[in-house]
């Protein structure tokens, strides 16, 4: 089984013109930060850029629950830069922080975008970029744009130049299903199909350089681990023992892998190197482990047993050692994940008759639920920290849905079409920066 | 009737199939139905024949518990229940006395709670069965397992009729 194969899977690309997730808050949070976000003005000749920078900017800000953003309509004034700007006109409508820009030819096909954010109430500037664009990027322009509004008013960096990664089953027109597993920006938009299969596709994992994705994918009904490059479509197969090869969860330097194993005759958590494939036994219990995942430091992990006879989390150094329960609250906690600060695990939590999502604060071993659904699962974190996306079922259909860290902003991610969205999860922050198409 | 009632699977259907399926066992209308009884199978030629024996292959006969060949579990239980232990012990038996034949054992889960526990669930839950019908003399190598934990399920349905269906085991010879 150390014979790795290299195989090359066909890409099935999607662009789509629009988006394929509507995004909808459901839920406001209370002492938002009112913002207005001035459509862009457009100072070459034709009719210019293609998307609306400012709509963009404007819905990645509201959707953090962090802001509350001033209708267009609502608008007194449409200034396009800092000398067009009375105060007076944001101040009277109770806006804190105001943002302007303006778009400029950049050559033969480029853009130059500008932007200026300032403090209504101190009538001061307090940042302002002017940003080189196509119209290929002009979508990841404005993410970079929300980031760095994000940022300067929060002191935290923003996580809208992000993507998020799904499942997606597709009724098909010979009456069975398509399951895909898809790559799309953090707002749902420019979803890419990277694998297309009529068997199951489970836990989807980002690599740490957000390059890679790991999954399980079943071949010829057996549940196999694949590392697939996102870019190109290159995936290698990486455990295909006898039995489950489950829930990969990379190590935060990218070299190894955990995963669950029942070769050895039911679940454990092993640890492969993806370098030298030595493969390491990290548990030994006859009842169920799996779902492992890494703390942000490497040195633990966290994952799923029934070891006392209802699923609860379990932490384990990765060195191996001493085992430790950190789940009593109910019968049946799983799928935890670390926090992107260590402090706090994500997990699945059993709340009467409902799963719902759950933070538990390590420290204190306090239990919040954060999600009001019968059937919520799969949380994952914003690399930020801010938010959690995870599935949950809503009139008999999977869809994705967020929840602010502190539980009070919750949004429904809606796709257009059929198909029914799990398992998703976000990816980290961009390394390498914007690819260029 | 004792093997009888250990067929009670659920509808009248099945329950009717189950009556039948005494008589290939050999308990049928002897009212002995205890282990003897069903090793013995003289009574069970006899007890075939009045009825009209089958002479296909037994896994297509419909009036064998070979017939039944999903096994439904428990909320998070892999433990194979008392009303369906005779079926997996008829299969295992068919399997000892038929060793070129092979089956897959598919695990499924219903669909709360995580994917990959479930995944693990089921995988526990077509072991249950491997292991039962390996008591019957059926060798590791006839059995193939496999879990779809809740990937696959056999109704749609968010109550408790349908995740009753998808927490199951699969016989697929």
């Amino acid at each position: 089984m150390n014979k790795i194969l290299v195989l090359f899977i066909v890409l099935f690309w999607h662009f789509q013109a629009f988006a394929a997730l509507t995004i909808e808050i459901t839920e406001g949070a209370e002492g938002a930060l009112p913002l207005a976000v001035v459509p862009f003005g457009w100072e070459g000749t034709g009719v210019g850029p293609s998307q609306d920078i400012a709509a963009i900017v404007s819905g990645d800000l509201s959707r953090s629950g962090r802001f509350k953003t001033l209708p267009e309509s609502d608008m007194l004034a449409r200034p396009h830069s800092d000398a067009e700007v009375e105060f007076r006109d944001w101040k009277v409508l109770g806006m804190e922080n105001l943002v302007v820009g303006r778009i400029q030819p950049n050559g033969a096909d480029g853009y130059l975008v500008r932007f200026q954010l300032f403090d209504v109430f101190k009538g001061s500037l307090l940042t302002g970029y002017s940003i080189p664009a196509t119209e290929a990027d002009l979508r990841a322009t404005a993410h970079r744009i929300a980031d760095l509004i994000y940022e300067t008013l929060t002191g935290e960096k923003g996580a809208f130049s992000t993507r998020i990664a799904y499942v997606e089953s597709i009724p098909a027109a010979d009456g069975k299903t398509r399951v895909t597993l898809r790559v799309a920006d953090a707002d749902g938009y420019n979803p890419q199909t990277i694998l297309n299969s009529p068997d199951p596709i489970l836990s989807p994992a980002w690599s740490p350089d957000g390059l890679r994705l790991a999954y399980v994918s079943f071949v010829r009904g057996k549940p196999v681990i694949f590392v697939q490059e996102v870019f190109t479509g290159q995936r290698q197969q990486v455990a295909a023992y006898n039995g489950i090869n489950g829930a990969p969860a990379w190590s935060p330097d990218g070299r190894q892998l955990a995963m669950t194993l029942s070769k050895d005759g039911n679940p454990e958590i092993y640890i492969l190197n993806l370098a030298t494939k030595a493969l390491r036994r990290l548990t030994d219990h006859y009842a169920i482990d799996t779902e492992p995942a890494w703390s942000p430091d490497g040195r633990n992990i966290v994952f799923t047993s029934d070891r006392g006879g209802k699923p609860q989390i379990y932490r384990v150094p990765v060195s191996g050692g001493r085992l430790e329960r950190l789940t009593f609250e109910g019968d049946y906690n799983a799928r935890a994940s670390y926090s992107p600060d260590g402090k706090s695990l994500v997990l699945v939590t059993r709340q009467g008759k409902s799963y719902r999502i759950g933070a538990l604060q390590l420290g204190s071993g306090r239990l919040q639920v954060l999600s009001g659904g019968v059937l919520d699962e799969s949380p994952s974190f914003a690399p930020n920290g801010n938010m959690i996306i995870y599935a949950t079922k809503t009139r008999g259909k999977h869809e994705l849905a967020a929840v602010s860290a502190d539980g009070r902003v919750r949004q429904r991610l809606t796709l257009e079409g059929g198909g029914d969205v799990r398992e998703p999860v976000w990816s980290p922050f961009a390394k390498s920066n914007r690819r260029n198409q | 009737m004792k093997l009888c009632s250990l067929n009670q699977i659920a509808a009248a259907v099945v329950l009717s199939l189950a009556v039948a399926g005494c008589s290939t066992l050999g308990g049928g209308g002897s009212g002995s139905g205890d282990g003897a009884a069903v090793s013995d199978a003289g009574s069970a030629t006899s007890a075939a024949d009045a009825a009209g024996a089958w002479r296909g292959n037994p896994l297509d006969n419909p009036n064998s518990p070979l017939a039944i060949r999903t096994i439904f579990f428990d909320y998070d239980e892999s433990q194979i229940r008392e009303d369906h232990r005779e079926v997996v012990i008829a299969h295992g038996k068919y399997l000892a006395t038929n060793p070129n034949v092979t089956v897959t054992v598919e695990g499924h889960a219903d669909e709360r709670g995580s994917r990959e526990y479930n995944i693990a669930l089921g995988e526990r839950r077509a072991n249950a069965v491997r292991s039962l019908m390996m008591t019957q003399g059926a060798s590791d190598n006839q059995i193939h397992t496999v879990s779809y934990g809740e990937e696959r399920p056999l109704m749609v349905g968010a109550d408790e009729d349908a995740w009753s269906q998808n927490r199951r085991a699969e016989l697929l010879y």
